[in-house]
């Protein structure tokens, strides 16, 4: 089988997995090296599903001794299967990276023959970038579930990132479609990750020349809608995620129908706009100051797929608004419908200058339409006197509003290209 | 109007800009006038002779914070001209009036410096992103060269993060306006020039497409998604666009067949009472695939259906297949001596197969048995999923590799799990060991013996455990 056959097939037996960022790491050029790093990340191309091509995402085998159903490399799938070799993926890096196709790779793969030799040849292949061609890109590592700890602290001295995708929502959803994997286990190796990451900075304060473990940190993956659980619940375990093992990012995919699937999964696709809905609520928690409670409760389990999360919950808690746009601090800013993080700190720097008008607002870029139920500025502003309105939520519906992407409102672009977009 | 003449891009911008602030010159008494830039002549006495001023000017510093440089220099690579008027008008408002002028961002002339700054810095991003280089074979080491169209003339805004990021090749970039060569120690700058005049192509874009093709998944068409992130202005010089369309074209299609595709499942012949004698009843009819076509019948599971015990095997073999009960052939036998040797009677246990029809080949008149496929396994197991529901056993031995697949999901090598006691959650404990026909198959004697043994204590423990 020559390279592009193996390639078509490994890079498409990649392509479920969301995560492609590669950001958080920082590496200058070094002389006589090939590559660097940049903090922010850079997506080099956009495919029609919208995501974008940050780094080589391939498998290095679709070989699989699991059969988890909602993956299509199960061992009872009948895809056609192929390996790399630890120098085909090392070739092809490299050559896709002088040509400023890509900014790294991103390496995981199907289990052959046990959870630490898979982990070992992935190993091999970071390990001989760095070492034989002094490639100075960026490597993310998936850590094999069931590989042993002292492998998965191996693979951190050669990757920027590593994750353990915990797949599914609940342990039910496992058990239901991926009757081999666990929370526990996986939920082990994030956390000897996390333990490695915090030992590895406490070093560095002390010793300077430390090199760095992991710089990127640990992301993971839950697939949404290929069972029953509820948005509730994949919040709960995201929040859980963050605060338990540190996580930079935990990504969100929409089930989406495999070839040759497993006749227990929905045919359909997953509504995107439900991804998208989860994504913003992650920001929220991340950035805005919410907590998953807030948002919803098991009455609700469901965000709502018509209103953005945040603008959900201020029509909900009307008591709340409305908010003196000129007075109000940073976090009560930061709860308004149409305001994000940017917008606020613009805000906040200019309202030492210069009371704001609904004008003024507009010039900042905030989506006035979503806005103007729940605030107050320094003019007249008339719509507040709909925020009791029985029809709020209906007129919320009704407004046709142009959304900055996710990224424009965090004013952050971190080489990401999934439905986060 | 006194006109103030500068070259050399923003550094000959800023040291005028330093004398004229001291001297207090205000920007609506003077005009910018980039050198080379400018078609009308000039009288030289409308020109302020800032160089001179300078030698003697009281106190050149400027009093504007790092940030505002760092986005004025962005700035300056706008293609609008206008931008040296405004970048002095700011630079002498956050001098002379408003020390925090940049904070208040709804001032008209703050809002034209951000978005100035935004659209360079994201064309500038889109740069590092979408320059596309090209191998050149030479003599003397390759060279890699590419053609970008940026928006706004940055090459040289641009130029030192390919030099850190590539330093140890030698490559060119070409663009409308300059162009700028890397050979390994200096930057050299050239002129612009059209596409036709770039690189031609190189082997790899046909791996480059074959990788965006594959990594494109077709379940998710985002087409907007994709144009705001990567505008079609920039498509001309990016060789894996040419897919896009076709990408599109062929997306539904592609849905269509993976849908088309799903194997199926015998979980769709399932009755929904899911008592033993229902599920016996209703396997005849079962068509997930056609292995029960093809043998006498589909064999059910037999014996106790409250056993604590369940014994899982392969498939059914040739006498089986005959009968239509589980284990009554050679390998049977076999079983049933180990079983006696266990004091356990069939009444007390459920015996089953992961696989439920006699897989097998003719070879003349002979059917020789075939293993399944971890593909056949997956569609049969809603039975044997279904058996297991109904007789609730605590303890499943299986009865070689293919009944552990079904029962554990999961492929495992014997020597992995030869001796252990799996728990598989909900209180199911799981022990794996030979097939007896494996067994039996077995030439040297010795060996045979030792599995003979094995098979034989772990029925043992688990008949222990099933009572215990």
């Amino acid at each position: 089988m020559d390279i592009k056959e193996k390639l078509a097939i490994l890079a498409d037996a990649a392509k479920y997995d969301a995560s492609c960022a590669s950001s958080g790491s920082k590496r200058a050029g070094v002389k006589g090296s090939l590559g660097n790093t940049q903090g922010m990340g850079i997506c080099h191309s956009y495919t029609p599903d919208g995501r974008c091509i940050s780094l080589l995402k391939v498998l290095l085998t679709n070989f699989c001794i699991f059969d988890c159903s909602y993956c299509i490399n199960r061992i009872s799938s009948d895809v056609k299967r192929a390996k790399f070799s630890v120098d085909d993926v090392v070739w092809l890096t490299i050559e896709f990276y002088k040509r400023n196709y890509i900014e790294g790779l991103f390496l995981s793969s199907g289990v052959i023959r046990s959870p630490d030799h898979t982990m070992e040849e992935m190993i091999a292949v970071a390990k001989k970038l760095r070492t034989e061609h002094k490639f100075g890109g960026y490597i993310h590592l998936k850590a094999v579930a069931g590989a042993s700890e002292e492998l998965v602290q191996k693979a951190g001295l050669w990757a920027d990132r590593l994750s353990a995708n915990i797949e599914l929502p609940k342990q039910a959803d496992l058990d239901q479609l991926a009757p081999a994997k666990t929370h526990v286990q996986i939920e082990q190796v994030m956390g000897s990750i996390q333990d490695k990451i915090v030992e590895n900075r406490a070093d560095k304060k002390t010793i300077k020349s430390t090199p760095i473990y992991a710089p990127g940190g640990q992301s993971t993956q839950m697939i949404v809608g290929a069972t029953g659980s509820t948005d509730l619940d994949i919040l709960g375990t995201s929040s859980r995620l963050y605060g338990d093992y540190g996580l930079k990012r935990v990504y969100y995919s929409a089930f989406s129908p495999i070839p040759k699937g497993d006749p227990r999964l929905p045919l359909k696709q997953a509504p995107l706009v439900r991804e998208h809905r989860l994504y913003q609520a992650d920001w929220l928690l991340r950035y805005y100051g919410f907590d998953y409670k807030e948002l919803l409760d098991p009455a609700s389990p469901q965000l709502d797929l018509q209103l953005d999360p945040k603008t959900a919950w201020a029509v909900g808690h009307r008591a709340f608004f409305p908010i003196d746009v000129n007075k109000a601090p940073r976090e009560h800013l930061l709860r308004i419908p149409g305001f994000g993080v940017r917008t606020v700190d613009k805000i906040i720097k200019t309202r030492t200058q210069r009371n704001l008008t609904l004008a003024d607002l507009s010039k900042l870029k905030v989506s006035i339409d979503k806005a103007r139920y729940f605030i107050t500025t320094a003019d007249r502003n008339s719509s507040v006197t709909l925020l009791d309105d029985e029809h709020l939520k209906a007129r919320l519906q009704k407004t046709k509003i142009i959304q900055p992407t996710l990224f424009e409102l965090m004013g952050v672009s971190d080489g990401t290209g999934t439905g986060g977009s | 109007m006194r006109t103030v003449s500068f070259a050399d891009g923003f550094k000959g911008w800023r040291n005028a800009a330093r004398v004229l602030l001291a001297y207090k010159i205000a920007p609506h008494d003077i005009e910018w006038q980039e050198d080379g830039k400018s078609s009308a002549l000039l009288w030289d006495d409308h020109k302020i002779d800032w160089q001179t001023m300078g030698a003697s000017a009281p106190k050149l510093g400027l009093n504007v914070s790092r940030r505002f440089l760092d986005m004025a220099e962005a700035v300056s690579f706008h293609r609008n001209p206008e931008k040296w008027q405004l970048l002095y008008s700011l630079i002498w408002r956050l001098t002379y009036e408003n020390p925090k002028l940049l904070d208040l961002s709804i001032d008209e002339q703050v809002q034209s410096f951000l978005s100035m700054e935004h659209s360079v810095r994201r064309d500038a991003h889109k740069a590092k992103a979408f320059v596309r280089f090209r191998k050149i074979e030479q003599a003397e080491g390759d060279l890699y060269c590419a053609w970008h169209e940026p928006e706004h003339p940055l090459l040289a805004y641009v130029a030192p993060f390919f030099q850190d990021r590539f330093s140890v090749m030698k490559w060119t970039i070409l663009t409308p306006d300059q162009s700028v060569h890397w050979d390994g120690s200096v930057l050299k700058w050239g002129p612009g020039c059209s596409q036709e005049e770039g690189p031609k192509g190189d082997t790899l874009e046909d791996l480059w497409g074959c990788y965006y093709k594959s990594i494109f998944n077709p379940a998710r068409v985002k087409l907007k998604a994709m144009r705001s992130e990567m505008p079609k202005k920039y498509w001309h010089s990016m060789p894996e666009t040419q897919l896009i369309e076709e990408l599109i074209f062929e997306s539904d299609a592609r849905v269509d067949a993976m849908i088309r595709a799903t194997p199926a499942s015998a979980a769709d012949f399932i009755p929904l009472v899911k008592d033993l004698e229902t599920l016996r009843a209703a396997l005849p009819s079962c068509s997930a695939c056609d292995l029960c076509a093809k043998a006498t019948q589909g064999v059910f599971g037999m014996g106790n259906p409250r056993a604590k015990l369940m014994l899982v095997g392969e498939q059914p073999g040739e006498r089986e297949d005959e009968i239509g009960l589980p284990f009554q052939g050679p390998a049977g036998q076999l079983l049933q001596s180990v079983l006696d040797k266990a004091s356990l009677g069939r009444d007390e246990i459920y015996m089953t197969n992961a696989v439920k029809a006699f897989k097998h080949r003719r070879e003349g008149k002979r059917r020789i048995h075939e293993k399944p496929t971890p593909r056949e396994v997956g569609t049969c197991k809603a039975w044997l999923q279904a058996e297991l529901a109904s007789v609730k056993p605590t303890v499943v031995l299986c009865l070689g590799l293919t009944a552990a697949l079904a029962v554990l999901g999961q492929s495992v090598r014997l020597m992995d799990v030869r001796d252990k006691v799996l728990d598989v959650g909900n209180g199911l404990k799981v022990i794996v060991t030979h097939h007896p026909a494996h067994i039996l198959r077995i030439q040297d004697g010795e060996e045979k013996a030792a599995a003979l043994l094995e098979l034989e204590s772990a029925l043992q423990l688990a008949r222990d455990l099933s009572l215990a």
